[in-house]
């Protein structure tokens, strides 16, 4: 009974109904009901994909022109196929590489202690030079063996850097829009200071905020040692993509901030009157009432906020990286279509189909959060 | 230095044994300077024993007193734009044949969506340099659109370019010459055949559009300079016209290159003129017909060079230099022939480019103009064996005469919008161009045996190619004079002649 109970809660609150039936049948409840379910949440969409698979293969035909045609399903898995393929084998080359190098310091390093003899014996002018191209070859046997592989980011990493960018301009949005929310729904003041800029900037495109984060990044970095940047530390940024990076995530953050503004405006202004007259007569602090009870019943709202949010700013981010040039997903598609090579089309259908699927997995976390919070009232799926 | 080039894999037999023993004690996972000297005392030990001789004794040092230093790179990390064309191949040949690693750096090259981005990234270090239109130092250094001193030192290519125009425009332009309806007609093909099409355009009140990839491209002046010596006017500019549509017959407008067999199949525009292999890709594709190429327009223009900030250049100094030896070897491997005058190297450069991170394209795509061929129509395929030089003809030095002529054309179309006495040509080229910094490179692969100084112009060249009339009108370009140069156009800005002896 009581594994059953806990199955049912964690179907309930992760967001995954479909794995309800299967519980309800593994504990022996009526199985005819059960199918049902299942029929409801898996047979039925199994059929939707292939339906959808099999129109999707009727357009690849028709839809052909002179540039490129629309890729067929299989065209589009043998694609992305290959591009995992390509990331075990870059990796691959990759670590020979850094080992070849390592050999190469050592080498190196021999050369330079040969030059270090010559100098020894040589006169002050040869000795000077001997002992400098000695140094060069000591730094560089340094560099050898600390290589970090150039080659281009593959497909695989894209994916990382875009789930780091679009995490990082979400946490940016976060602790920007929940502050200033809070206060909005406690104050009708500070409220209505706020309401012109976010009704103005709510709706603007990320396309638009783009060049202004890129001067403001800029402006922020320039003349700042590259060796100072701590970015790079944490989230194992190349130091040379930190200002694109940030480009990025700020326009994520710009444009994904309002949802949440508005939706914790909304849940502080909303909380019970019952709850504040119990907080005026327990004569709680401020700063009691606004983390024992604003804050606990407002927390609903604002994390359906924070899905949205989430969506938004992964949207976004795949436009953002076309223009910033961030290496992600969006960098990925542009450069493929400009590659303009007769597998571009199957590649971006490939990453449409992938950048969907984190973007409904990160949804998937998001209703997760919201439910745990969310005191035995979960959100629809 | 050779030994910096001499095969260490031969050594790495016994090594990695060798390496595993030094480096299982490492605490840290970065390997320090003292890791590295154990295992190569070890190695020393080793190389005695096989008695081998003192490898580098007179080879990497010459005997003599003067013993030549090395190169003390400053920054051995680097990034580098590029756009996806072909001539981006000397930087990605660098990288992909080791030249970068030989000097000691390690060097990641990424593509750029336009060159205005490209040229913001370097202007704010976010690339260290970049694959750039031989316009855009000078149009940056004078001022026209992003102001900021870029300089160049190495000369990426010459040619490279072709003008294409859609099927039914080529269609037209076939009955209004019927030479070009013979499956190879007679080249250069004119604009002349081109010019009542234009015209007609004109007298419906319909716009003529044609694309080209930047305001200070090479491929701008290009097709002005096709379409002007058929009598058609692309168009001034002036301080406030700064599309260059004043009096245009032809509208010219910006489209990235490799976005334009996509936009003249939409019919955006009726023609363009681009690099390869945007215009290979329209006779793969059956959309549109390379009518000329920048060759016929001007035997071994210039058209791309490698640039950088000045700023850029004084904090590393000995690293550009390091940059520039590496391509230099790129550009000589990539025009490497065999006795029978053959391209060698360029079929496995086409392969190399037409990997997803660099060009893009199809090999076959990229090696119909890369190998000594060009393909204007299926049945028009030409033996071009210069139509894309890295490093024959001293393509690679930047030569003052090339800036110059960028000036000339940049007065002719307005876009330097004040009449500049000849001596401010010579300076601004002397600003732009640095042939200092490729001499001193090209000096140390001299000295290290990788060429030859024969390979090289000879010490007294003073960077003047010498005049040529080599050009699709047979209008001589003398860089001495530009003044003149100028005002032998019948169709551009006109000039006083006081102005050729300030």
């Amino acid at each position: 009974m009581n594994w059953r109970g806990n199955a049912l809660r964690f179907c309930e609150v992760s967001g995954l109904p479909v794995l309800e039936p299967f519980v309800r049948l593994a504990a022996g409840e009526d199985p005819k009901e059960q199918f049902v379910g299942i029929a409801k949440f898996v047979i039925l969409p199994f059929f939707a994909i292939l339906l959808f698979l099999g129109l999707w293969s009727l357009a690849a035909k028709s839809i052909v022109t002179d540039s490129g045609k629309l890729p067929s399903p299989t065209a589009t898995w043998l694609a992305g196929k290959e591009l995992f393929a390509m990331h075990t084998a870059q990796k691959a080359a990759d670590q020979g590489k850094k080992q070849e190098k390592v050999v190469e310091a050592v080498r190196f390093l021999a050369d330079a202690k040969k030059l270090e003899r010559r100098a020894e014996s040589a006169n002050a002018a040869d000795k000077k030079v001997l002992l400098a191209n000695a140094l060069v070859m000591k730094q560089r046997a340094v560099q050898s063996v600390n290589y970090i592989p150039t080659s281009a980011p593959t497909f695989v990493d894209q994916i990382y850097t875009s789930l780091k960018t679009v995490f990082f301009g979400f946490v940016l949005a976060t602790l920007i829009a929940v502050p200033i929310g809070v206060l909005c729904g406690m104050s009708p003041w500070f409220n209505a200071a706020w309401t012109p800029f976010i009704q103005v900037f709510k709706p603007v495109s990320p396309l638009a905020w783009l060049p202004l984060a890129a001067v403001v990044i800029i402006w922020l970095y320039s003349g700042v040692d590259p060796a100072t940047i701590i970015l790079d530390d944490i989230f194992g940024i190349p130091v040379g993509q930190v200002k694109a990076f940030l480009i990025s995530a700020a326009t994520v953050s710009l444009c994904s901030l309002w949802p949440t503004l508005v939706n914790t405006t909304l849940g502080v202004a909303s909380v019970d009157k019952d709850f504040l007259n119990v907080a005026k007569v327990l004569r709680l602090s401020w700063s009691q009432k606004l983390f024992k009870i604003i804050l606990p019943a407002s927390l609903p709202l604002m994390f359906a906020g924070l899905r949205i949010s989430l969506g938004v700013g992964w949207m976004v981010l795949i436009a953002a990286d076309m223009l910033a040039q961030n290496p992600g997903l969006g960098k990925f598609v542009w450069d493929e279509f400009q590659n303009g090579s007769s597998l571009t089309y199957a590649r971006i259908a490939f990453s449409v189909i992938i950048i969907g699927m984190i973007g409904l997995v990160l949804d998937r976390i998001m209703i997760c959060l919201r439910n745990m919070v969310s005191f035995g009232n979960p959100a629809p799926g | 230095m050779p030994f910096v080039s001499r095969p260490v894999r031969s050594h790495s037999s016994g090594f990695a044994l060798l390496l595993v023993s030094v480096f299982a004690g490492c605490s840290s996972n970065q390997i320090t300077l003292e890791d590295l000297e154990a295992a190569a005392d070890k190695l020393a030990v080793e190389d005695a024993a096989k008695a081998e001789p003192a490898v580098e004794s007179g080879a990497a040092v010459p005997a003599e007193s003067a013993v030549a230093a090395f190169l003390d790179v400053e920054k051995p990390k680097l990034k580098f734009g590029f756009i996806k064309l072909t001539d981006c191949a000397p930087l990605v040949i660098a990288k992909e044949k080791g030249y970068f690693s030989d000097e000691g750096l390690s060097v990641e090259v990424e593509a750029q969506s336009n060159w205005k981005v490209l040229l913001d990234r370097v202007i704010d270090g976010q690339l260290d340099g970049a694959h750039m239109l031989a316009g855009q130092p000078i149009g940056a250094t004078i001022g026209f659109g992003t102001p900021a001193p870029i300089i160049t030192a190495y000369s990426l290519d010459y040619n490279g370019n072709g003008i294409t125009v859609s099927n039914e425009i080529w269609a037209q332009m076939q009955e209004n010459d019927p030479e070009l309806r013979k499956p190879q007609p007679k080249h250069p093909i004119t604009a002349d055949s081109l010019k009542p099409i234009v015209e007609s355009y004109k007298q419906k009140g319909k716009e003529f559009n044609m694309g080209m990839v930047f305001p200070v491209s090479t491929h701008n002046y290009e097709i002005r300079y096709w379409l002007a010596s058929a009598g058609i006017h692309p168009g001034f500019y002036n301080a406030t016209n700064i599309q260059g549509t004043i009096d245009a017959d032809v509208i010219l407008s910006v489209t990235p290159p490799p976005q334009m067999p996509s936009t003249l199949e939409a019919g955006t525009i009726l023609g363009y003129c681009v690099g390869e292999p945007w215009n290979q890709q329209a006779v793969v594709k059956g959309i549109g017909v390379p009518v000329t190429t920048n060759y016929d327009i001007w035997k071994n223009n210039p058209e791309k060079v490698f640039g950088v900030t000045e700023g850029w250049n004084e904090r590393y100094p000995n690293t550009h230099i390091a940059v520039v030896k590496a391509l230099i070897r790129a550009g000589k491997w990539l025009d490497e022939k065999d006795a029978d005058g053959k391209l060698v190297n360029r079929q496995e450069a086409c392969e190399i480019l037409s990997r997803k991170d660099y060009v893009g394209a199809d090999v076959d795509v990229i090696d119909n103009s890369m190998t000594g061929t060009f393909v204007f129509q299926k049945t028009d395929v030409r033996p071009m064996p210069d139509f894309n030089v890295f490093f024959d003809h001293q393509a690679s030095y930047p030569h003052y005469s090339d800036c110059i002529w960028f000036l000339t054309q940049m007065r002719r179309w307005g876009q330097i919008t004040e009449p500049k006495p000849a001596s401010w040509y010579a300076e601004t080229a002397k600003k732009v161009y640095k042939p200092a910094i490729y001499r001193k490179a090209a000096e140390m692969l001299v000295a290290e045996g990788k060429l030859e100084s024969e390979e090289f112009p000879a010490a007294d060249y003073d960077g003047y190619r010498p005049a040529s009339a080599d050009f699709i009108d047979g209008n001589t370009y003398d860089a001495k004079d530009p003044i003149a140069y100028i005002n032998s156009f019948t169709i551009g800005n006109k000039e006083d002649t006081v102005l050729v002896k300030e």
